[in-house]
């Protein structure tokens, strides 16, 4: 037999999808997902995950923009070419603030798109569930558990009759 | 919210109370009516971008580019001779190029707010309509962006508007409120595409996928052969251009739970970004030393006229959207409702800001700013100030009747009427300020030249080839978003209302 990536399983309803979800995690599988065209509200607590970490990357985002905006216009107007306007000063933290604030956001901004991307680790063009017609329903109204097979508790009967008797069916192996 | 679990703890009093008076019971109105299912909702949406486009696609399209062209041309026209052949003239230097930039990043404003602080506040009602309210902004932002862009005189210069070193060794100048809105707006423009496009990636995951199931049946309906195979050559090119764009995205529990999060992180980023940007436009005005325009109030009266004008254009463009499409059980009777009490709400801040300026300008017993507020309401531009008070105060007021709000024809017009008080609500503070200053010497008459009519006129144009071509290639709505908002999403069964709302 050919190696297999894992199995999936469909499910009835979103309220089926969301216990089986909270079946799977209490059996202790690790290498697991749900998979459903929109997002299920406390999906990751039944699927028992943690907070998301795209927090950490927005902050880091801020504060780097925070300080290449402050430290950008103290370079340009006080330091590198300090010129006189209508007698205001050279630096204050006041008159730069439009420009601080703004490069805040922005930075933050791009620090919570890459945070989203670091966290899913994506791009990732190619997975074998790609291959899976059943998956690919999912963009329809398919609603899926899969169990990838380098979970160390996978085994091939196994994982299935425990798909199966958490309520999946159209259960199938997906090739690696 | 529900009634029958939160009855018991009530006084008895208070129980014989409403017992007594009957209050009558609001049904909370469906999001998505007639009880669509989930591949419902996949298969109107996807079938937009999927199908051949409509004849009457081809045909806006083709007068959209048209009307584009003007833009071009009166660019052409103002690059190869000088920004002379605007009709800016001493003392009113800052014509129709600032008015049409204000105009259209106001417009942009709804798209944003309807993202970011609708999101906040949990109105699910904003799912049918953030999409293409988002496209609106950024298509928006690129049409307010050639004015000050083209403004600058040397176009081939405005580079040094950014921090970058250059020839003369000379930085910008950040003690001026111009150079804080190059900031605030190409800080706009970027975040919006960001959040544009982050919320769509689960959307061209789902037309991915859709592209290559019918890539793995192969079978293609069509008259001919030619046919067959542009469907199937169609359907290569979704599986690239859509895949890519998607970056794997694969639906996955994880893969949401970021997503939402990030969402979130870029709602709570954009609100304080949206409303600084139109604040930091009217500071280009406020910091000025004008009479008419360095007063405090500029900042919030700016940002709700902003919404005020961007709701009108969002109303303006989903209203025959949803005709055409026949997205009548996406966009509901409750969404136009909304839209039309958010006009209504921003509409009356807007008509209070307006008489406000006349009370301080009398309070403030600053005769130059006394004149400032005489001239404009019967001055020179008396008939500019009237169009705008009657289009921005009066039409929105109409919006307390829902007999008018279910006009759905009555709605658009009075849209439109909106955008045009909004455009001339520029009009007037830009130009009346600057014509009649300290030095009635000196004073002036601004009229537009032929240039600035058809450079402004084309970016209607612009924004329409841009929107339209949105529309055959992007999904119109966020379907993960729209399928959250159904009952058949809640993971406690939607049969029973008390599981909605206890989290």
């Amino acid at each position: 037999m050919s190696e297999i990536y894992g199995i999936i399983a469909s499910f009835k309803d979103t309220p089926d999808l969301y216990h089986a979800a909270e079946k799977v995690r209490d059996a202790g599988f690790k290498n697991w997902d749900t998979y459903s065209s929109f997002p299920v509200h406390g999906m990751p607590e039944a699927q028992g995950q943690p907070r998301s970490k795209v927090p950490v990357f927005t902050f880091l985002g801020g504060v780097t923009g925070f300080t290449i905006g402050t430290l950008m216009v103290w370079y340009m107007n006080a330091f590198d070419y300090p010129l006189i306007v209508g007698g205001m000063p050279f630096f204050s933290p006041v008159f730069p603030f439009p420009i601080m604030y703004e490069l805040t956001i922005l930075l933050a901004a791009f620090g919570t798109l890459g945070g989203m991307f670091i966290t899913n680790l994506l791009p990732q063009h190619y997975n074998p569930l790609f291959n899976s017609s059943k998956f690919l329903e999912v963009s329809g109204d398919r609603l899926c558990i899969a169990i990838e097979a380098r979970d160390s508790q996978f085994d091939r009967d196994q994982t299935r009759a425990f798909l199966e008797s958490i309520g999946g069916f159209d259960i199938e192996e997906v090739e690696a | 919210m529900s009634t029958d679990s939160t009855d018991s703890q009530f006084s008895p009093e208070r129980s014989a109370l409403l017992s007594k008076v009957e209050p009558a019971v609001l049904e909370e109105q469906a999001l998505v009516t007639n009880n669509r299912d989930f591949n419902w909702v996949t298969n109107k949406i996807c079938k937009i971008v999927e199908t051949n486009a409509p004849n009457w696609w081809w045909v806006c399209f083709a007068v959209a580019l048209a009307t584009a062209s003007f833009t071009l041309v009166g660019l052409i026209w103002l690059v190869s001779t000088g920004v002379g052949v605007w009709g800016l003239a001493n003392p009113i230097n800052w014509g129709w190029a600032i008015v049409n930039f204000v105009f259209w990043i106001g417009i942009g404003h709804a798209g944003t707010l309807i993202s970011a602080i609708l999101c906040l506040l949990k109105q699910g009602w904003r799912t049918s309509i953030n999409r293409a309210a988002e496209a609106m902004t950024i298509f928006a932002v690129v049409c307010a962006g050639i004015f000050p862009l083209f403004h600058v005189g040397r176009v081939w210069f405005a580079w040094w508007l950014f921090p970058l070193p250059n020839a003369n060794l000379i930085w910008p100048q950040f003690r001026s409120p111009l150079e804080w809105d190059v900031f605030a707006v190409s800080t706009y423009g970027t975040v919006s595409v960001l959040f544009w496009y982050m919320g769509m990636i689960p959307d061209l995951g789902i037309l991915r996928d859709r592209a290559v199931q019918r890539l793995t049946k192969g079978v293609y309906e069509g008259s001919s052969k030619l046919r067959q195979s542009m469907a199937h050559g169609a359907d290569i090119f979704r599986k690239y251009f859509y895949g890519v764009l998607a970056m794997g995205w694969r639906n996955a529990g994880n893969h949401w739970r970021n997503y939402e999060m990030a969402y979130l992180l870029l709602a709570g980023l954009s609100t304080p970004l949206v409303l600084s940007v139109h604040t930091i436009v009217s500071f280009d005005f406020a910091v000025a030393v004008l009479p008419g325009w360095h007063t405090t109030i500029f900042p919030p009266y700016f940002v709700a006229g902003a919404i005020f004008s961007g709701f009108g254009m969002v109303l303006t463009l989903m209203l025959p959207l949803r005709a055409l499409y026949g997205l009548h059980d996406l966009i509901t009777q409750r969404h136009i409702d909304n839209m039309c009490k958010i006009c209504l709400g921003t509409g009356s801040i807007v008509g209070y800001a307006y008489i406000m300026e006349f009370f301080i300008a009398w309070y403030g017993a600053n005769p130059y700013e006394s004149f400032a507020f005489i001239n404009r309401a019967f001055g020179q531009y008396s008939w500019a100030y009237y169009i705008m008070f009657s289009c921005n105060v009066f039409t929105p007021q109409l919006f307390w009747f829902s007999a008018v709000r279910k006009n759905a024809a009555l709605v658009w017009i009075m849209s439109i009427l909106i955008n045009v008080g909004m455009w001339f609500e520029r009009f007037v503070i830009t130009v009346t300020s600057l014509a009649n200053d300290f030095l009635p010497s000196s004073w002036g008459y601004y009229s537009p030249t032929i240039v600035d009519v058809f450079t402004f006129f084309g970016t209607f144009g612009l924004f329409s080839t841009l929107f339209l071509l949105f529309l055959r290639f992007l999904p119109l709505m966020p379907i993960g978003e729209i399928k959250f908002v159904m009952p058949q999403a809640d993971p406690h069964g939607h049969e029973s209302d008390n599981g909605k709302e206890s989290h």
